[in-house]
């Protein structure tokens, strides 16, 4: 039985431990917002959050995350207010929108860690994450703006 | 004349033999009815369960999933295949019938109750660093706390004639370390504290120190690195091959989080060490171990958040051209999300060419982590490394070998791609 936490609730999976997270999250758990897209962990489209790093789930064991707190797209933000998700709509990133939620939950985590990227920063972090209808150039101004909205909102608490 | 000297030698011989068998025999010690809980004071109990976990006793001493102590871990050494005792107190399969004297002969000469000599593999020689007072503690623990299991040993595969108990008395006479703990006057209490603990109860030799053809530590090259249980235990000392000096602040940092930002993340059977062992010890014990072990790797201070060994390394991750260079096109989509720090050391966004995996003349460690990835509860706690097994084919792994430890400043690994296959089939150690 494994077991975790999910989107911030205690879960638990009957499964053998050698079954990918990503299994376990959309045909146990349902929730279907993180898509299967290469199954090798070389496409980004299943990107989940695990302890708050961007971790390819379809190539991660569910016993490896024993115990560790995973988001997912659906637990960003309760709202869908995630400011990439605001800057995502304002930007209309998405086109056939498969690979959308790995891009998102790739960002945050790159957010998190360099909150100022750089064009050169962003195409770093996010090259492992394919998009087929090449929403790249929407992608990184998305970034860019969500980036500058954070800073402001952590100037307005500070204030 | 021949005749004589002939029937000298003889002599000679069967003296010899007469002697070692004198030196090699132990007696039985008699059983005792297993002690009760009340005979053993709280704090004594608690200390020994801070021991017990310093020492990783369960980690050797119970199977994957099993219960704690009964033993049966499966350990692949050089000479066989060997399997761990069972140290609950039950009294047919484990050490119930053991009295504190037996106890404490065995953790300081590597002698069973019974009389019978046990293989180093448990790690005696290091335990008989510890007083008499921790020793007692851990027994305490043992007797008192952990649930007796009735589980037999399995018997080890060790050819003959490794197997004949009576010679590893021989081996003792040749290769172990029989000398006590002493303090060292010049050195600070803390270092000594720090000395006490990695050479006594936590063992830290036992891996890190290689050994010679017989399995004998190599005590003239204490903590200098050797390959254990599949993995590489890196040197500790002035010999690291790591770009960034250890300081004793960054081997306090890996052992409290099992990860320091200027080296890397504790992997393979270093997982358990920090999390499941170290971890008990108070955070003045894990300071005085990372003192001494700051001063073996020569005692530097300087903050390294400036050296151009760490500037080096950030330019480094500047990519060749993805679309020629095979290892930096998959390190690209697969790796680099995060492994990459912009213009500075991001925690958790490990750098790879500060790492010894990178550095180290034996590719394994690298290979194994990205064969395996890390698990919750390795490297950083809740964090995970995903598995590549069977995403990466022995040629990937190898382009991405290859390009790493091309940016790393290295020389190319001989039989890379060999050596991804071989690993790839080697029995996984369960840690």
């Amino acid at each position: 039985m494994a077991k975790f936490i999910l989107n911030g609730k205690p879960v638990a999976a009957d499964v053998d431990g050698e079954t990918p997270l990503l299994w376990v999250i959309r045909d146990e758990l349902d929730m279907t917002g993180t898509k299967f897209g290469c199954g090798i962990g070389t496409c980004g489209a299943c990107t989940v959050h695990v302890g708050g790093r961007a971790t390819r789930s379809c190539v991660t064991p569910i016993s490896a995350v024993e115990g560790a707190s995973i988001t997912t797209i659906e637990g960003l933000s309760e709202t869908g207010a995630h400011p990439l998700q605001i800057s995502w709509q304002k930007h209309q990133v998405p086109q056939c929108g498969y690979c959308q939620s790995g891009q998102i939950m790739q960002a945050a985590a790159l957010l998190k860690d360099i909150p100022q990227p750089t064009d050169a920063e962003i195409d770093a972090v996010m090259s492992g994450n394919l998009c087929r209808c090449m929403t790249y150039v929407r992608i990184r101004e998305a970034i860019h703006e969500a980036a500058d909205s954070m800073k402001e909102a952590s100037h307005v608490k500070i204030a | 004349m021949r005749k004589r000297s002939l029937y000298s030698v003889f002599i000679a011989a069967i003296v010899a033999v007469g002697a070692f068998s004198i030196y090699a025999w132990h007696p039985s010690m008699a059983p005792i009815t297993p002690p009760v809980k009340d005979q053993f004071a709280a704090d004594v109990i608690a200390q020994g369960k801070v021991l017990a976990a310093a020492g990783y006793c369960s980690t050797c001493h119970t199977t994957p999933g099993g219960s704690p102590y009964a033993g049966n871990y499966e350990m692949h050494t050089d000479f066989g295949t060997i399997y761990s005792s069972n140290i609950t107190p039950d009294v047919q399969t484990g050490i119930g019938n053991w009295s504190e004297e037996a106890f404490i002969r065995a953790m300081r000469t590597g002698v069973s109750r019974d009389g019978h000599h046990l293989l180093p593999a448990f790690p005696y020689e290091h335990f008989n660093k510890m007083t008499d007072e921790d020793i007692k503690a851990v027994y305490a623990y043992i007797m008192s706390s952990v649930p007796a299991v009735s589980q037999q040993k399995t018997d080890n595969g060790i050819p003959f004639p490794l197997n004949i108990r009576f010679l590893q008395s021989g081996w003792k006479l040749l290769f172990a370390d029989t000398t006590l703990f002493k303090s060292q006057v010049d050195e600070s209490a803390e270092w000594n504290r720090g000395a006490y603990l990695a050479q006594g109860v936590a063992h830290c030799g036992a891996c890190h120190t290689p050994r010679n053809a017989l399995g004998g530590e190599k005590r003239d090259q204490m903590y200098s690195g050797a390959a254990i249980d599949g993995w590489i235990a890196p040197s500790l000392t002035a010999s690291s091959k790591a770009p960034l000096k250890w300081r004793a602040a960054d081997f306090d940092e890996y052992l409290r989080t099992g990860n320091s930002s200027f080296h890397g993340s504790a992997a393979g059977p270093m997982a358990p060490v920090v999390h499941a062992g170290l971890s008990a010890l108070s955070d003045s014990d894990l300071k005085a171990i990372s003192v001494y072990f700051g001063a073996l790797a020569g005692n530097h201070s300087d903050n390294p958040a400036s050296s151009p060994e760490l500037k080096a390394a950030l330019e480094s991750q500047q990519l060749p051209d993805p679309r020629i260079d095979n290892g930096a096109r998959l390190y690209a989509i697969s790796c680099q999300s995060c492994h990459y720090s912009s213009n500075e050391l991001n925690k958790g966004r490990p750098l790879l060419a500060l790492g010894s995996a990178l550095h180290l003349d034996d590719p394994t460690n690298l290979i194994n982590v990205t064969l395996d990835g890390f698990r919750a509860n390795q490297g950083i706690t809740g964090v995970v490394m995903p598995a590549f097994r069977d995403a990466l084919s022995d040629e990937d792994i190898t382009a991405i070998a290859t390009y790493l430890r091309q940016s790393a400043g290295e020389q190319p690994w001989p039989n890379l791609k060999q050596k991804v296959a071989e690993i790839r089939l080697q029995p996984r150690f369960e840690h």
